[in-house]
């Protein structure tokens, strides 16, 4: 794919005026075998689409279209532009050929995730159906309903909890680590949930959770209760403290996170900060709170923004363990069910649209730093 | 205590701690692991720590990863019903394959077009990338199902696909292009002097040199998509046929939640590939997370 051809005879260019037939012909041919070959391309890409779409043809053969249709028709796809562009004169395919590059991410994201912010924020003033203007009702709603009110409690309640305990793991696990004999196994260990889906981490802490009324108990905490001579207790069921109960899976899973990048950033301190420290007389503690918190701060920052994002969003554990009831109700769940149980699309677009105002001081700030970091 | 001594106590201490913790942390999958390899009697009755590893059998995964009917002679009629898992497996790798690979390519050209190409709105439109980099998906789920029922997509792959593809846009493009933008200028600058087109450098030169970051967001992606239950509740639907492992093992929950010898079993399925790229390409992972990851 040289670029080294010679421009004024590729067919974008100008027809060659006063040149033999035989030329012209020649100049056709190409511009048409410019047309077809995409043309060509798009049919075969369609026909695979609707194969996909309404086969029955066993999964396996499915599976393997699929993946050659998916993956290869993107390639195709890009490939096939690049060389519409290449043929090009000069100066149209300089400015032509950034868009091809990166023309798809854009028009992905813009329809995926830009133009739905507008779409949603403009039907959360709808009602039920998107038919009749219902002004801020939908919002009016969210911040009176009971079990809104409730989800946005259980929201915080994971936020400052999740966030809080899952740092405060993962600082106090990187910290032992660097200091322990068997740092890489102590991380992989704590590390692995972090690979297990939430709806597995579900099914995992349902069965630590257990209840067998009236029998021997099989589940790990009632057995731990009883064992201590306790009544053993639905944890799931009695609220508020079912809350804590699910919290603890969101911990299990991201004090992993947590103390990767925690650990990442304590082999960063520089060592002389810790001996001066050392010699000024400082104990271990005063050198943790005074010289290694403030060293890391940043990492913390960043740690923590992430898993509150996360916590914020939080719906599968929620949906799995208890579906919302006995108090756990959180505002992804809340938004499903407005969206699928109660058919409500008004009033699921102002749950989503309030989620985004929430990560909006995140948003501006990776902008501005963002912005700080680079002459872009 | 000599200064020694105390160094030799602190070190015990803080391995016992350490010990402590590693053992709470695993415990829990521990007991699901043993307990999915458990007869359902045993299962049902004592508690996994009091196993009996003779009777250890491979019964519970035969029968959920069974299809509707599964045989069993201690039944009364002599069957047992499946669930299924083993077609859900097919279509959670259906759905995360190209779900992993197609943003990888798309955000691969955006990337090097953002970080070695000149043109109008590129700071504009890398700023979107970046401010969408924290958005909730859950903004986009109605618009796109009203989109997908226009287009007729609901309960299709291709819908799950494109939503993914959409999703995990921003945190492609953001990391490949953090990566891409700091390759040295020089090996580029011989490629074009050399009359290598834009699209012939990006697939001779950045992408074999830019394989430490695509592996990263591959395993990201790959554990997200292979994880999620979200969009799959959404756009696959109902769909029986198409219902991906997250969406079979929820639906069990629900439906035979007292029986743990399957439950177990299923769940221990749904983790077994994502346990194996995470201990396979471990190292990946690490180093994507500590590049900067903040998924919306």
């Amino acid at each position: 794919m040289a670029r080294t051809e010679t421009v004024a005879e590729l067919p974008g260019s100008p027809p060659p005026v006063g040149r033999t037939p035989t030329e012209l012909l020649a100049w056709v041919f190409r511009l048409l075998i410019s047309l077809i070959v995409p043309l060509v391309a798009f049919f075969v890409l369609y026909q695979g689409f609707i194969f996909l779409r309404d086969s029955n043809a066993p999964k396996l053969v499915i599976a393997l279209v699929a993946i050659i249709w998916g993956v290869g028709g993107v390639a195709l796809l890009f490939v096939l532009s690049n060389w519409l562009v290449e043929r090009l004169p000069d100066v149209w395919r300089l400015r032509i050929q950034p868009y091809v590059f990166i023309g798809p991410g854009i028009i992905m994201l813009s329809w995926f995730l830009a133009v739905p912010v507008v779409r949603t924020l403009y039907q959360s003033f709808f009602d039920r159906t998107s038919t009749n203007f219902v002004g801020f009702a939908n919002y009016a709603y969210a911040f009176t309903s009971p079990s809104m009110l409730e989800s946005f409690r259980n929201n915080v309640l994971w936020m400052i909890v999740g966030t809080g305990l899952s740092v405060m793991f993962g600082l106090l696990i990187a910290v032992l680590a660097d200091r322990s004999s068997f740092e890489s196994i102590a991380k992989a260990l704590i590390f692995l949930p972090m690979a297990i889906s939430f709806v597995g981490a579900g099914i995992i802490w349902k069965f630590v959770y257990a209840l067998s009324p009236g029998k021997e108990q099989i589940g790990l905490l009632n057995a731990i209760v009883t064992g201590l001579g306790g009544e053993p207790q639905g944890w799931l069921v009695k609220g508020p403290w079912n809350n804590f109960f699910l919290i603890i899976i969101m911990v299990w899973l991201q004090t992993g996170f947590a103390m990767v990048l925690l650990s990442a950033a304590l082999k960063g301190v520089p060592g002389e900060l810790l001996e001066a420290a050392r010699i000024d007389g400082a104990n271990e503690f005063q050198i943790f709170f005074r010289v290694i918190i403030p060293t890391i701060q940043g990492t913390i920052v960043t740690v923590a923004t992430t898993i509150l994002i996360a916590t914020l969003k939080i719906f599968d554990i929620v949906f799995v363990m208890t579906n919302g009831n006995f108090g756990t109700e959180v505002m992804a769940s809340q938004q499903y069910k407005q969206m699928f149980r109660f058919q409500d699309f008004g009033r699921g677009s102002a749950v989503a649209i309030i989620l985004l105002i929430a990560v909006v001081p995140v948003m501006i700030y990776n902008l501005r730093q963002f912005r700080e970091r680079r002459a872009f | 205590m000599g200064e020694k001594q105390r160094r030799g106590f602190a070190k015990a201490t803080v391995n016992t701690i350490l010990a402590l913790l590693c053992i709470l942390w695993s415990l829990p999958t521990l007991g699901l692991l043993v307990s999915s390899f458990r007869p359902r009697d045993e299962v049902l009755s004592t508690g996994w720590w009091q196993t009996n590893p003779a009777s250890f059998t491979t019964r519970n995964y035969e029968q959920v990863l069974a299809g509707k009917e599964f045989a069993d002679p201690s039944l009364p009629g002599g069957v047992a019903r499946g669930n299924d898992m083993g077609g859900s497996f097919l279509n959670s790798m259906i759905v995360t394959v190209p779900a992993t690979l197609i943003p990888i390519l798309i955000a691969a050209f955006a990337a090097y077009g953002f970080a070695w190409m000149n043109f109008p709105g590129r700071k504009l439109l890398f700023t979107l990338v970046v401010a969408l980099l924290v958005v909730p998906l859950q903004i986009a789920l109605i618009p796109l199902l009203r989109d997908y029922t226009g287009l007729g997509l609901n309960g299709t792959f291709l819908s799950v696909w494109l939503a993914h593809t959409g999703f995990g846009l921003p945190l492609a493009i953001y990391l490949l292009f953090n990566y891409i933008s700091q390759l040295p200028r020089d090996i580029l600058e011989s490629a074009f002097i050399d009359g290598a087109s834009h699209f012939s450098i990006f697939f001779r030169l950045i992408l074999p040199l830019s394989t430490p970051a695509l592996a990263s967001f591959a395993i990201f992606q790959f554990l997200w998509v292979w994880n999620d239950l979200l969009v799959a509740l959404v756009f696959l639907g109902g769909n029986a046929d198409v219902a991906v492992l997250t969406q079979r093992l929820t639906e069990m929950s629900g439906s035979r939640g007292q029986d743990w010898h399957l439950l177990t079993a299923g769940a221990f399925i749904t983790m077994a590939i994502p346990l194996l790229v995470f201990f396979s390409l471990q190292r990946y992972f690490v180093r994507g997370l500590l590049a900067g990851s903040v998924k919306g």
